[in-house]
């Protein structure tokens, strides 16, 4: 099951520059909610501040407060133990290179001390087919690497890979931006069905996509959180006109 | 300029060629019993060069199980855990180490490490892996142990700065998969960046071996020089290079100089092979970006 | 923090083992070891070079010669006189030969040949120096008959001429394609192209690779050891054997004698200065060369 994701007075900072301007916003669990907004505008930043990657960049800092569940993101769990609660999906799709397909959906669970074969054989077949990979892959799932797959096949390993350890909260990062179509629909339909057992943040600036699959929507610009809605609302009749503004297309 | 680009190439003609011509006699003397033989006599012009090869490998075996684990673990370090002020101040200071040269390192093996070894590593090894038969025999400092010590010393540069190299090309992408799944920071290391970076860093392992099995001043400052070959790393020993140093100016009689020539012509052609094969996995993990140039 | 609902019907992932937590330290701390280990003996050597060197580094021994074996004093003049004398003629054959290699490479060489040459020249490089001595020995004394400044000089070069090539090619991949084709839209020749406009635009980066293989050989003993041979006495002639600060540290280094051991330290101090400051004055024009746009 899914949980929800608060987040209160969010700033978040690049050295001296500022990124992301007090952020308020409730996630709820079980449902996508789409981040869109021009480059730049701050939610890349603000989706890996929900599981402390934006620490990774030196002189990056962050001021406010982040729950998600009953967990407080920011004041007592380690960054490790959270990111094994919150899974990521990447732009770019990155599977190990080095690790067979098998390999690569265990990865995490190997971490965590899970050893057993048929402990780990299981799940891993769950998650490949929870990301609708399965039947494409079962056949070589030892012997080919995760690199040797196409473009779209690999975001699902990577999909597979982050659902395999049983996130509560799925982070996606511009998923499809490097796909073509054909897996950009595949994953799409993946994210209606995810949703039911999870609770997904998709970062996009393919609108329609977050048409497609969110049902709700926040619009960034220039680091602050113009609107946050229902997608249908935001995009039919938003309240602000700098919304209006970029759903018409008249910038970004 | 093209006739530069061929000049290089003459050259190493040239070097192959000299030390051709210059082995025949020994070639012809002794075939490949040269190197299967212990008998090293110049007085009754026998020549046999096993203690020679084996004085090479054992202490470029030693210098290579010290050497490895130190060069990557700064390697480790300087990449990935270092905080950014200090990785151009350690890095250089790393490649300083490589600026100093061979008899240096000897003269200062010969009156500090030598000592020490002496006095309390010798004693405090014999002490406690004294029954593996290794280390046993007087402890004068001189020794194969002594060579291999100076030699690690010297590789780890090397080893330590190509390894930096392909851990660096890792893209941060393979590094932020590993965080996003839960990874603590060593095992983020681990997967995302040494797994990716392994063919690298064996090339780089295979370098430094190629480095120490050439190296010649300071091995034979502190080698011992004696033409044996012993179970203890506590005696003296004799490499490859160090026969050629001591001993190559003042052969006299062809046949001598000619199976000197001919350890000239064995060592030559080891290291090719060695440094080929290791600039071959290098260059498969960095996938010919220049690199920078390794003095 | 338990998960009670699994999604995946698979057992529940527990919170973070202190066993992953402890390996995480132990390999920082092991790490931060490695890199103490490392650097010790460097300080070690800097600092014994210069406690043991200092004392000893007076006008006497910046300008005399070696007094004979047994008598106190003398100095290392001639050797750094030699050295001086054979890392000249080394850089006289050497840096031409190297810099026409690394032209040909990185103008005329993208193609099977100049794989063949880079291949080679990546070999010679790792050319044990002491066989680089076997093979001027046979060149050069035997056809004199006797050891020679040239003898050492040619080794020496020999050993220069790859790092200066595979330098020398990078800092010219470097300059832009641009710059070139601005030069033949004006009518100007490949050759003369090359040589006045990209070598002049490379020519901080170009130095930087001379001064780097200049400081490698500087230090160099083996290749010297019977092409040079050493001299107790001042030499200027290119065909006599000739003193060089190495050989001599390396000779008193094995003496009985306290006083050349001294002497030696001393001769260790002055050459690793002169290395280092080759080094550090790399850095230096590299830095100003990047500033000023090279």
């Amino acid at each position: 099951m899914g949980v929800g994701i608060t987040v209160e007075h969010l700033n978040a900072f690049y050295g001296k520059t500022q990124a992301l301007f007090d952020i308020n916003l409730t996630v709820q669990a079980n449902h996508a909610t789409a981040l869109i907004g021009p480059s730049g505008c701050g939610k890349s930043t603000f989706i890996r501040c929900l599981n402390r990657m934006h620490e990774t960049i030196p002189e990056a800092r962050v001021e406010g407060k982040v729950r998600i569940g009953e967990l407080s993101v920011y004041n007592g769990t380690s960054a490790t133990q959270l990111r094994r609660r919150v899974g990521m999906v990447f732009q770019k799709p990155n599977p190990f290179p080095t690790m067979s397909i098998y390999d690569n959906v265990a990865a995490g669970l190997k971490l965590n001390g899970f050893r057993k074969r048929k402990q780990l054989d299981e799940v891993v077949e769950k998650s490949l087919r929870s990301s609708a990979l399965f039947d494409e892959v079962k056949d070589s799932l030892h012997k080919k690497s995760g690199a040797s797959l196409s473009g779209g096949q690999q975001q699902r390993l990577c999909i597979a890979r982050a659902l395999a350890v049983q996130p509560e909260v799925l982070l996606m990062d511009e998923p499809c931006s490097a796909l073509d179509p054909i897996s950009t629909g595949k994953i799409e339909e993946l994210i209606f069905q995810l949703k039911e057992q999870y609770t997904i943040v998709i970062v996009t600036h393919n609108m329609q996509q977050a048409a497609r699959v969110a049902e709700f929507t926040g619009f960034f610009l220039l680091g602050k959180l113009v609107e946050f809605d229902k997608t249908e609302k935001v995009f039919t009749n938003p309240s602000d006109k700098r919304t209006e503004d970029y759903v018409t297309g008249r910038f970004g | 300029m093209r006739l530069c680009g061929f000049g290089v190439v003459v050259l190493l003609a040239l070097i192959v060629y000299e030390l051709l011509i210059g082995s025949q006699l020994s070639w012809h003397a002794f075939g490949w019993k040269f190197f299967a033989q212990s008998d090293w006599n110049p007085v009754e012009d026998q020549y046999g060069a096993l203690p020679f090869v084996f004085g090479t490998l054992v202490s470029s075996l030693i210098a290579l199980i010290i050497a490895v684990p130190l060069a990557v673990g700064v390697a480790v370090f300087i990449t990935e855990m270092c905080p950014i002020w200090l990785r151009g101040m350690l890095s250089f200071t790393t490649e300083l180490l490589a600026a100093i040269p061979s008899v240096i390192y000897g003269l200062w093996a010969i009156f500090v490490l030598i000592p020490i070894l002496r006095t309390y590593v010798e004693p405090f090894l014999a002490k406690t892996l004294g029954w593996t038969g290794l280390f046993s025999g007087p402890p004068y400092g001189y020794s194969l142990l002594a060579a291999g010590i100076i030699l690690a010393i010297m590789i780890v540069p090397i080893i330590s700065s190509i390894t930096r190299e392909v851990m660096t090309v890792v893209p941060q992408h393979q590094r932020e998969a590993a965080l996003a799944l839960g990874a603590t920071r060593w095992e983020m290391i681990r997967l995302g960046v040494l797994r990716n970076a392994r063919a690298g860093i064996v090339g780089a392992v295979i370098l430094g071996l190629g480095r120490a099995l050439g190296e010649t001043m300071a091995v034979t400052m502190v080698i011992g020089n004696r033409p044996e070959i012993s179970k203890s790393l506590f005696d003296f020993g004799y490499s490859m290079a160090s026969v050629l140093a001591n001993e190559f100016s003042e052969a006299t009689g062809d046949l001598y100089l000619s199976a000197l020539i001919e350890i000239g012509l064995a060592l030559f052609l080891v290291t090719i092979v060695v440094n080929a094969l290791a600039r071959l996995m290098v260059w498969s993990v960095t996938r010919g970006q220049p690199a920078r140039t390794i003095a | 923090m338990a998960d009670t609902n699994s999604n995946l019907g698979a057992p529940v992932v527990p919170p973070i083992s202190w066993r992953r937590r402890a390996t995480d330290n132990l390999m920082t701390g092991l790490s931060i070891l490695t890199v103490v280990i490392v650097l010790a003996p460097l300080f070690a050597i800097f600092a014994y070079l210069v406690y043991k060197g200092i004392g000893s580094i007076n006008l006497a021994f910046l300008t005399q010669t070696p007094k004979p074996v047994g008598e106190v004093g003398g100095g290392m003049a001639n050797a750094i006189a030699g050295t001086a004398l054979i890392l000249g003629i080394a850089s006289l054959l050497g840096v031409p030969f190297g810099i026409g290699a690394g032209v040909f490479l990185s103008e005329y060489g993208r193609n099977r040949f100049g794989d063949a040459v880079r291949f080679v020249s990546d070999v010679l490089n790792g050319v044990p120096s002491i066989v680089i001595g076997i093979v001027a020995y046979g060149l050069v004394v035997v056809r004199q008959k006797h050891f020679s400044a040239l003898a050492g000089g040619v080794a020496l070069a020999i050993m220069m001429i790859p790092t200066i090539a595979r330098t020398t090619e990078q800092m010219l991949l470097l300059v832009p394609q641009a710059i070139r084709e601005a030069a033949y839209g004006l009518g100007v020749s490949r050759w003369r192209t090359t040589l006045s406009i990209t070598l002049r635009t490379a020519t901080s980066g170009i130095i930087t690779g001379v001064m780097l293989a200049f400081a490698r050989v500087a230090g160099e003993t083996a290749p010297l050891l019977f092409t040079a041979f050493g001299n107790q006495f001042w030499n200027w002639k290119l065909n006599q054997p000739t003193a060089a600060l190495s050989l001599q540290i390396y000779t008193y280094a094995l003496s009985p004698f306290d006083d050349w051991h001294r002497q030696a330290w001393a001769g260790s101090l002055v050459l690793i200065v002169l290395i280092v400051s080759a080094v550090a004055a790399v850095r230096i024009v590299v830095r100003r060369g990047k500033l000023a746009g090279a």
